[in-house]
């Protein structure tokens, strides 16, 4: 069976005067999936969405979404997506309900009152739903934000960094929805900065960096990428050295020694370094430790690795 | 076509409700000329060279053009709002039709502002104005009034969302108030300096206020000679618009609406 893009560009490329936002963003995302495009501030993630939702215009490359071509079918591919920006993108002089009626009815949806109700029902707006807008909490305007781009349930649905500044419980909230319309057979393209929010997410993630997707994978596989990390804690500097020289025979891979810890530690790829496999080749070796770990890296590692950029702290 | 219909009439309701949320900015550009008529035509009104009353006549129609104006004024806010704000980028993002948003903003003020009128008209026959020309020349006038802020307010779409930002926007609005400040709505333009004259007359605003006192007080601009005639006086040798100022304010509005309404359009609808 053939995979269906629901997002296909190749070689998007967007100037803003000087800056070269983006530098030709390749990006695939199968039908059905969430792909979460990760990377720093001022990496072209909001770049990349407002090219591919109509707004921007591409200085070259071309892209296919939702099966209509972007740039000769703008009105089809608007017909078929849903945007959430990261600016509010309500009318904030108009109460909740007045806004999904609105573009309900722009969306042609048959019943926009009804849907307006039920919207602000599932989203938890309902006793809200008479105030202007304006008036929202963080947490609600993004929730209204969200509603109003499910007014038609979208083939496509773009979240421009949907969580960010919210608190855990909204953020939950918006993950739960996005988890919910997967189910439904939605695709969705988010942006975020935070790693964990990919993880918990994105089917694929592609590494935005420097305009350009510097890598795409499946969380796992990002990480199987960069490997483990085994580290070592001894009770003296003296056998710092002893250890590395274990790790390094282990591993294959050159150890850093942290003297300040008293740490030696060393990326792996091997599944067969076990944690009691590590600590009894240490212990053979006569090397007296306080504490062992086998941890498995963070995106943070798998950016920093693959992008060279230190600019990602979560 | 019925989808620019359709969807003009959603953006018309947008723009209706959120005037009726939030009624401040309509309150006071129509409450401003209540305020305008009374201290112009009671303190400025003593110093001109015309009886009170008949000052008031002059000043009742030139405050009704002025007001009209202020489209210009108010279609510049609320775009540069409309042009800077997240709304913007979801209307772009809807399958809408591209006019639909600038239609709907200019129809809404249309139906605002010809209620807005009515408090005006009314404190104009308190204060001693009467409405003497026919049924005919009267709807004429009140048709020409909206017509008229119909094109400026096409004029304030399109200027409203060329600054870069908000405040940017406000400063170019608030410099607008100088328009019927050079115009023979408050003043009549017989004393002003040759080249200043020339200027006022090039106003859109004077051929429109000149032909609501022709067609609001016919009589008296047809009888040049009964000195009561500065109400409605065309001064000699005035330029085209206001010595011929039916077809002038028409032809004004022609033009104001050809020029902005589809460059208006066009510059909403360009991706960036």
């Amino acid at each position: 069976m053939t995979t269906t893009y629901a997002v296909l560009s190749e070689g998007l490329k967007k100037r803003f005067g000087d800056v070269h936002a983006l530098r030709g963003l390749d990006l695939a995302v199968a039908q059905g999936t969430v792909c979460g495009l990760l990377g720093p501030n001022g990496a072209g993630k909001t770049t990349a969405v407002r090219l591919l939702t109509t707004l921007l215009h591409p200085d070259a490359g071309s892209a296919r979404v939702a099966g209509h071509d972007l740039l000769r079918e703008p009105a089809a591919v608007r017909r078929r997506i849903g945007v959430t920006g990261q600016d509010t993108s309500v009318d904030g002089d108009l109460t909740g309900r007045q806004n999904l009626r609105l573009f309900a009815r722009l969306h042609r949806v048959r019943d926009a009152s009804a849907r307006a109700d039920e919207l602000l029902e599932r989203f938890g707006l309902a006793e809200a739903a008479d105030r202007p807008a304006s008036g929202y909490s963080g947490g609600m305007r993004r929730r209204l934000d969200l509603a109003a781009s499910l007014v038609r349930r979208p083939d496509v649905l773009f979240l421009d960094e949907p969580t960010t500044g919210l608190d855990p419980a909204s953020r939950n909230r918006i993950w739960d929805t996005v988890r919910h319309l997967t189910e439904e057979g939605t695709t969705v393209v988010l942006t975020t900065q935070y790693l964990e929010e990919a993880d918990q997410l994105a089917d694929t993630i592609a590494l935005v960096d420097r305009g350009r997707v510097a890598h795409t994978g499946s969380p796992p596989e990002l990480k199987a990428l960069i490997g483990a990390y085994a580290e070592v804690v001894v009770t003296d500097a003296d056998v710092m050295v002893k250890a590395a020289g274990v790790l390094d025979r282990l591993t294959g891979a050159e150890p850093a020694l942290d003297r300040d810890r008293k740490a030696v530690g060393a990326v792996t790829r091997d599944p067969t370094l076990t944690l009691p496999r590590l600590v009894r080749e240490l212990d053979s070796a006569g090397v007296p430790l306080l504490d062992a770990s086998i941890r498995p890296p963070t995106l943070d590692d798998v950016f920093l690795r693959l992008t060279g950029s230190k600019e990602l702290v979560a | 076509m019925s989808t620019l219909a359709y969807d003009g009439t959603a953006m018309l309701g947008r723009q209706l409700k959120r005037i009726r949320n939030n009624p401040g900015l309509v309150v006071l550009t129509q409450t401003m000329p209540i305020t305008m008529l009374l201290f112009f035509g009671y303190v400025f009104g003593s110093a001109v060279a015309m009886p009170g009353e008949r000052y008031r006549s002059f000043l009742v129609p030139g405050l009704l053009a002025a007001t009209a104006a202020g489209g210009l004024t108010t279609g510049m806010l609320q775009a540069s709002q409309d042009a800077h704000r997240g709304v913007m980028d979801r209307l772009r993002t809807l399958p809408v039709s591209r006019a639909a948003v600038p239609l709907g903003q200019a129809v809404a003020d249309l139906v605002v502002t010809a209620a807005g009128t009515v408090p005006l008209l009314l404190v104009g026959l308190a204060v001693g104005w009467r409405i003497e020309g026919s049924a005919a020349q009267t709807a004429g006038a009140l048709g020409l009034l909206l017509l008229f802020r119909f094109a400026c307010t096409w004029a304030g779409i399109l200027l409203g969302m060329l600054p870069r930002n908000e405040e940017a926007a406000g400063q170019l609005a608030s410099t607008t108030f100088v328009l019927p400040l050079l115009s023979n709505a408050y003043i009549p333009a017989d004393g002003m300096p040759g080249w200043l004259r020339t200027l006022v007359e090039w106003n859109p605003i004077s051929a429109v206020a000149t032909a609501l006192r022709s067609l609001f007080s016919p009589r008296l601009s047809a009888s040049l000679e009964q000195g009561g005639a500065a109400i409605a006086r065309v001064p000699s040798h005035a330029a085209w618009p206001v010595a011929h100022p039916v077809a002038g304010s028409l032809a004004w509005c022609a033009v104001l609406i050809a020029v902005f309404a589809p460059s208006a359009v066009r510059r909403y609808a360009r991706p960036r």
